[in-house]
């Protein structure tokens, strides 16, 4: 049962940067806006994060981390709702550049091209009661304070997006942008700010990833988990609960394949892509059903050319 | 119109993303290039990924290239640089010195084998050295040099020390890349705990199968976590970049980590230094100086060198931080070192050899 337990923790640190990016996608795709560029905004979260962290301390850390993360948010915002650019394009554009970014800033910075000194993590925390529960103690103790957060905001994710008027709107802007129009809803504002919040969200995830996990920043240390989180968002369907199970699904698999017993049999090739095949055929296989906001990934003008 | 201006729009972005990423690797000189009677002999060194400040296998490199720096002076000329992020350019960096009239490139890593071989042929006033890979049919008179590092026996070395350390019979081995350079680690490592304790149980695993492997720290963590968990209480690593991640795992659970290539107690944080008992050394900086020596002395010669714990090429360290920690294995770890140099132990080469 420790062993499971163990493994249980394990997964939940792997799941936590992809879930909370993930939850930052559904504001911006449920505004019609999709976000390519999150694994970009993650990097630029992880490198402002370290930086942060070193001269502020990890609260400070944490809210640069985020700030970064909303401007490079704010370049794709203008960029695909101001002036209509393809989303994908921009995207693409958003990852090569926070690459580029973090490297130019890092050798400005940090006098080193891909890494940066160590720094501090948040004091680590233990969950009242649970704590007490001897089965529970590997995911009760000792824990970041960044993993409860990310799974509050799986709640306040839902109470906004289904019960406040601010939600509702960001999601009929997404759905019909020219019917929301009319009814005054103004869609360019909602759009700006759905994407800026996914900016935010990613950046306090690549943040987590430096500050709290490995207490230091390497570059690429993203390893693709924006693109993750894109795909578990897609797969849970643009809900908050259903980007949950997708992003622990992802990391229950990481967890899973470093468990793995290594034989001859099996070339160790495979075991390291489980994660990947796994939401491969999730994504397949269940996304056949997904309902995608009806007008995301189409930039809106009154004009409606 | 519309159209236009975000066709423009888009324009823009690209080659403003574009530039940024070329900035990252722009070229650095480290001194202007002075008009001087005297020809300086013009050193070029391109990073492998991971870059410098891995603190690690990179910054080994660079001590080599500081040391000669300091030692020749004004009689060189140094410059560096990194690839970019996924190293698709090194063979275009490399070209890049040559070009520029380089007298001396170095390729810091295996992943340069094919680049040098290529651009070796092209540039033939050219030297290369190559650290860590194999280009076949060298002689002396090639202008490639391939330094090579007998791993193995320095792996052996801390194998050894961390089955003289381990309490509970079980060692850890993380891995970057699954590649036979990085088995060759393993291989040395599983030798040296073996012939202290015969039943000692290794825990292997590898963080990925691709370059990548080597700055993915956040699963270098979970893996070291978990080898912990399994009863592991001291944990080498050979993964690079990703070794922040070991190291720190090791110190959270105030168990032993080992480090690998530089001496990785010197730039850990103070309060996990307790906690890495040695690094294996890989005298990185000594081949570099060494053949930049080579150079200055106008000796230069192609064909392959080992750097071996004979060679004190390979080792383990030892600094203000772990004295202590090391002290009682020490003479054991001499006895082990003086029998491999002198052929009584014969160290395994491959995972194959070992069984």
């Amino acid at each position: 049962m420790g062993d499971i337990m163990e493994m249980l923790a394990s997964a939940l640190r792997m799941t936590i940067p992809v879930l909370i990016t993930a939850l930052g996608a559904i504001f911006s795709e449920r505004s019609g806006v999709t976000n390519i560029g999150l694994e970009g905004m993650m990097m630029t979260g992880a490198f402002w994060g370290a930086y942060g962290a070193l001269h502020y301390g990890p609260v400070g850390g944490f809210l640069l981390a985020i700030a970064m993360g909303m401007l490079v948010a704010l370049i794709h915002a203008v960029v695909t709702v101001t002036y209509r650019v393809d989303q994908i394009v921009s995207g693409v554009a958003i990852n090569i550049l926070a690459y580029g970014l973090a490297r130019f800033f890092s050798i400005a910075l940090f006098g080193m091209a891909t890494t940066s000194p160590s720094v501090e993590g948040l004091p680590k925390i233990d969950i009242p009661v649970l704590k007490n529960i001897s089965v529970l103690k590997p995911i009760a103790t000792d824990i970041s304070p960044i993993i409860i957060l990310g799974i509050l905001l799986v709640f306040v994710t839902y109470w906004v997006l289904e019960k406040t008027v601010f939600g509702l709107r960001l999601k009929a802007v997404g759905e019909n942008p020219l019917a929301a129009d009319t009814l005054g809803v103004k869609v360019i504002p909602y759009r700006y700010i759905g994407v800026i919040i996914s900016g935010a969200f990613a950046g306090l995830a690549g943040a987590y990833l430096s500050i709290e996990h490995t207490h230091m920043y390497v570059e690429g240390m993203t390893q693709g988990k924006g693109f993750i989180a894109l795909a578990a968002m897609i797969f849970g369907n643009w809900m908050p609960y259903g980007s949950f199970w997708a992003s622990f699904l992802f990391g229950f698999a990481e967890a899973i394949s470093m468990r793995v017993v290594q034989s001859k049999v099996v070339p160790y090739q495979f075991i390291k892509m489980i994660p990947y095949v796994l939401t491969l055929l999730v994504l397949a296989g269940v996304v056949r059903k997904a309902q995608p906001p009806a007008s995301v990934g189409i930039p809106y003008s009154r004009e409606g050319d | 119109m519309r159209k236009f201006k975000s066709l423009l729009v888009a324009f823009v972005l690209v080659v403003f993303a574009a530039s940024t990423l070329l900035a990252g690797c722009a070229k650095k000189t480290e001194e202007p290039a002075k008009q001087e009677e005297t020809k300086k002999i013009k050193v070029g060194l391109v990073f492998d990924v991971g870059g410098r400040g891995d603190k690690s296998f990179n910054d080994a490199a660079y001590a080599g290239l500081e040391r000669a720096q300091k030692e020749f002076g004004d009689k060189i000329e140094v410059k560096y640089l990194e690839p970019s992020a996924g190293g698709e350019n090194r063979e275009q960096l490399l070209r890049l010195l040559a070009q520029d009239k380089y007298d001396l490139i170095f390729g810091v890593g295996f992943m340069f084998t094919d680049s040098i071989a290529k651009v070796a042929k092209d540039f033939p006033e050219t030297k290369f050295a190559l650290i860590d890979g194999y280009v076949p049919d060298l002689k002396e008179d090639s202008n490639i040099s391939c330094l090579l590092f007998k791993e193995h026996e320095g792996s052996f070395l801390v194998g050894a020390a961390a089955a003289l350390k381990s309490k509970t019979g079980k060692i850890g081995f993380v891995g970057g890349m699954k590649i036979p350079l990085i088995e060759k680690f393993e291989a040395g490592y599983i030798a040296g705990a073996k012939y202290i304790n015969p039943n000692i149980q290794v825990l292997s695993d590898y963080i990925g199968t691709t370059g990548e492997a080597f700055k993915d720290p956040v699963k270098g963590k979970e893996l070291t976590l978990k080898q912990i968990k399994n009863g592991a209480d001291v944990i080498y690593h050979a993964s690079g970049a990703s070794g922040v991640g070991v190291i720190e795992a090791a110190a959270s659970q105030k168990k032993f980590a080992i480090g690998v290539d530089s001496d990785q107690s010197l730039t850990a944080p103070e309060a996990q230094r307790p906690y890495i008992l040695t690094s294996m050394l890989k005298r990185v900086d000594t081949a570099v100086f060494e053949t930049i020596k080579s150079m200055v002395d106008n000796n230069f010669k192609g064909g392959y060198k080992e750097f071996g714990l004979k060679e004190d090429g390979v080792g383990y360290a030892e600094n203000e931080f772990n004295k202590d920690l090391i002290a009682d294995i020490k003479p054991k770890l001499e006895e082990i070192k003086t029998k491999i140099i002198n052929g009584e132990i014969k160290v395994p080469t491959s995972k194959k050899e070992l069984q």
